[in-house]
């Protein structure tokens, strides 16, 4: 018997998140070239080996920030169909995860403060499994409440504790 | 466990309904425990106020207030069972009032330490399913009669008297558990490879590490360490070597048995007619657990790779409301001591009803899988070697690079071994899933338990075709994994394990 393959999940996330995400990486690699500025003995020559870890490091930051972003808004999917809450996220390590409408324990919303910035907003559904938080990053604000009102009401008509 | 009006054992009943103090006999534990817990400090202000000559009169005085408070717990706390909770008040300055609704109680743990069995007393834990995996939520009620806390623990999970009698029908008191398993002596020779004594001898070379630091007084000048070390200092370097090797190999072994009885002595498994299974063992302090039926989600056999070699297992209960902790013995959830591996199988199909999940034939994960583990097992111990290379360059000791180059021969027999513990099968309702070699676990768990599923896959998985799935629920590690399973495969898993999850979701 040769099974249908898993598809993705339908919906797309919010494109302004590809630029969340690079601001984000943005920040760690300018933590990580202020930290190389500083233990850089005479960094105002430009000479020796460290001249090369810099521009190693920034070709490298580059190239993350020109990829990582893209690969990911186009792996960060989700759907939520009557039944089930269904999941995908990563970019290297790809992670898909489903689990039945019946066995939410929790939906919320929350906010960094880039995000703000963004206009976007994450959902988080969990189960009474510690290891099966489901999370959509980079949803745009009203649709993340939509979503997460939406879910509640259904898993309070669901009934029972969960377990 | 019905009482008459003879008997001089007070009963539950009395317990019920009116507030109720905890056992007077408390009186002479607390002041002992609380002053146990204190002594540091007490030590701590010795010292630190002995310099004006004073430090025994503080000592004392810090010590008559830690009595006072010890003694006054009791004269605070007090008890009441009602037919829908059981109500704990107290605390000195601040009174609380902790209810537990009886319905929501999923673990009832009766624990008695030395002092508490010389005086005939228990301490009754009980736990509520989804708090106590945050550790709130427990409801201690230190030191009731020990028949008064049996007969408790009793009515709170069967409902027998008074409590949820709606809830669960009286089974009737003639009907005795059944004894699913007893301590083999002949399971004792098992202790030395559970390394449990291992940890013993460390934190005993950490105590006498401590004194030597503290007191300056070196252990190897004195007693019979003493007289060991001046019989080393004539022989060889090899001789010297070999001989504290075999000290300690002697001194774990022996901690490690005298672990084991400790631990383990007097167990008994036995299950309940209504299902509820019991654990009763420990031979200072003794300890009785109890597993409800509906919180049984399945079972993990592991093997560490010592008790492996030597045909040994540990069995452990994956229950919700049981987080799994560290180090086997420490949590509620064991179901066998460290036991023959056939026993423990044995065991698992008495509880679990059935002998199909932990004996049928595991699906294997292929050539693919064997590959991944040889990569990531030999590529692993390339890389941390090339590391200790650049290390050694950069000025780290020489014997850094042969000591982690060690890893690259040891690497492939694990790898091997590895993948031939890999293994998935689906058998009557039950999901088994058998990973790893340092350890082998081997688990069980119930279809009806499995909440979601989650699939994670790397690059390099994703090119293989294979994926890791990992079955969540809300009991023991809250996820069990199948690793570098097929992709296909996985998803005729998780299609049959949890049937209609995912038909929307297919191309």
């Amino acid at each position: 018997m040769v099974d249908p393959a898993l598809r993705p999940p339908a919906n797309l996330v919010s494109p302004r998140a590809r630029w969340y995400w690079t601001v984000r990486a943005l920040m760690g690699w300018l933590g990580v070239f202020a930290f190389e500025v500083v233990f850089w003995p005479g960094w105002h020559r430009l000479t020796g080996e460290w001249f090369w870890v810099a521009v190693v490091t920034v070709l490298l930051a580059a190239a993350h920030l020109i990829v990582m972003p893209q690969w990911r808004y186009r792996v960060h999917r989700w759907e939520a169909s009557g039944t089930a809450v269904y999941t995908q996220s990563g970019w290297f390590n790809q992670e898909r995860r489903i689990a039945p409408v019946a066995r939410i324990q929790t939906v919320d919303t929350n906010r960094g403060p880039f995000e703000q910035v963004f206009g976007l907003s994450n959902v988080t559904v969990t189960t009474a499994s510690a290891a099966g938080p489901l999370k959509i990053h980079g949803l745009e604000r009203g649709l993340a409440d939509r979503l997460a009102d939406d879910l509640s009401q259904r898993t309070q008509s669901a009934g029972g504790d969960g377990t | 466990m019905t009482h008459t009006g003879t008997d001089p054992a007070p009963t539950v009943e009395e317990v019920y309904e009116t507030w109720h103090r905890l056992s007077p006999r408390m009186l002479m534990i607390h002041p002992v425990a609380e002053l146990g817990r204190a002594l540091p400090a007490l030590i701590g202000v010795f010292f630190a106020s002995n310099h004006n000559g004073n430090g025994s009169w503080w000592s004392l005085a810090v010590a008559v207030v830690v009595l006072v408070l010890a003694v006054s717990r009791w004269f605070t706390t007090r008890l009441r069972i009602t037919p829908e909770q059981v109500q704990l008040r107290h605390g000195l300055i601040r009174r609380r009032t902790t209810a537990t609704p009886i319905d929501r109680i999923r673990t009832v743990d009766v624990t008695s330490h030395l002092l508490h069995r010389a005086l005939g007393l228990a301490r009754v834990s009980i736990g509520t399913g989804t708090s106590d995996r945050r550790g709130r939520g427990r409801l201690v009620l230190d030191g009731l009669d020990a028949d008064a806390a049996e007969h408790l623990r009793s009515d709170l999970l069967h409902g027998r008297g008074r409590v949820r009698t709606a809830v669960v029908p009286d089974p009737g008191p003639s009907t005795p558990d059944e004894l699913i398993a007893r301590l083999d002596p002949a399971w004792i020779k098992l202790a030395p490879f559970t390394l449990s004594g291992a940890f013993t001898a460390l934190i005993v070379f950490g105590f006498a590490e401590r004194v030597w630091q503290e007191t300056r007084v070196n252990l190897l000048h004195v007693g019979p360490l003493g007289w060991l070390d001046r019989q080393l200092g004539h022989a060889s370097v090899l001789a010297a070597v070999l001989v504290v090797i075999a000290l300690i190999l002697t001194f774990v072994a022996l901690a490690s048995y005298a672990g084991y009885l400790l631990t383990f002595w007097d167990f008994r498994l036995t299950r309940h007619v209504g299902g509820t299974l019991h654990v009763d063992r420990g031979l200072l302090t003794s300890r009785a657990t109890s597993i409800e039926r509906r919180r049984l989600v399945g079972i993990e056999i592991s093997q560490p790779v010592l008790l492996r070699a030597v045909g040994g297992a540990r069995t452990v209960a994956i229950a919700t409301g049981l987080r799994a902790r560290r180090g086997a013995e420490r949590g509620g959830e064991v179901l066998l001591p460290p036991a023959p591996a056939a026993v423990a199988t044995a065991v698992a199909a008495v509880v679990l009803g059935t002998a199909g999940p932990f004996g049928a034939p595991l699906v294997s994960h292929g050539q693919r899988a064997l590959r991944r583990r040889l990569t990531r097992g030999l590529g692993g111990a390339l890389i941390a070697t090339g590391v200790a290379e650049l290390l050694h360059l950069v000025g780290a000791h020489g014997w850094v690079v042969p000591l982690v180059a060690l890893s690259i021969p040891i690497s492939v027999p694990v790898a091997l071994d590895r993948y031939r513990s890999l293994g998935h099968a689906l058998v009557d309702g039950y999901v088994v899933t058998r990973f790893g070699s340092v350890v082998r676990r081997h688990s069980v768990i119930a279809c009806d338990g499995v909440i979601g599923w989650n699939t994670r896959s790397s690059l390099f998985q994703r090119r293989l075709g294979l994926t890791t799935l990992t079955a969540t629920t809300a009991a023991g590690k809250q996820g069990y994994r199948i690793t570098d399973i097929d992709t296909v495969e996985a998803l005729r898993f998780v299609d049959a394990a949890s049937p209609g999850l995912i038909t929307e979701f297919r191309a």
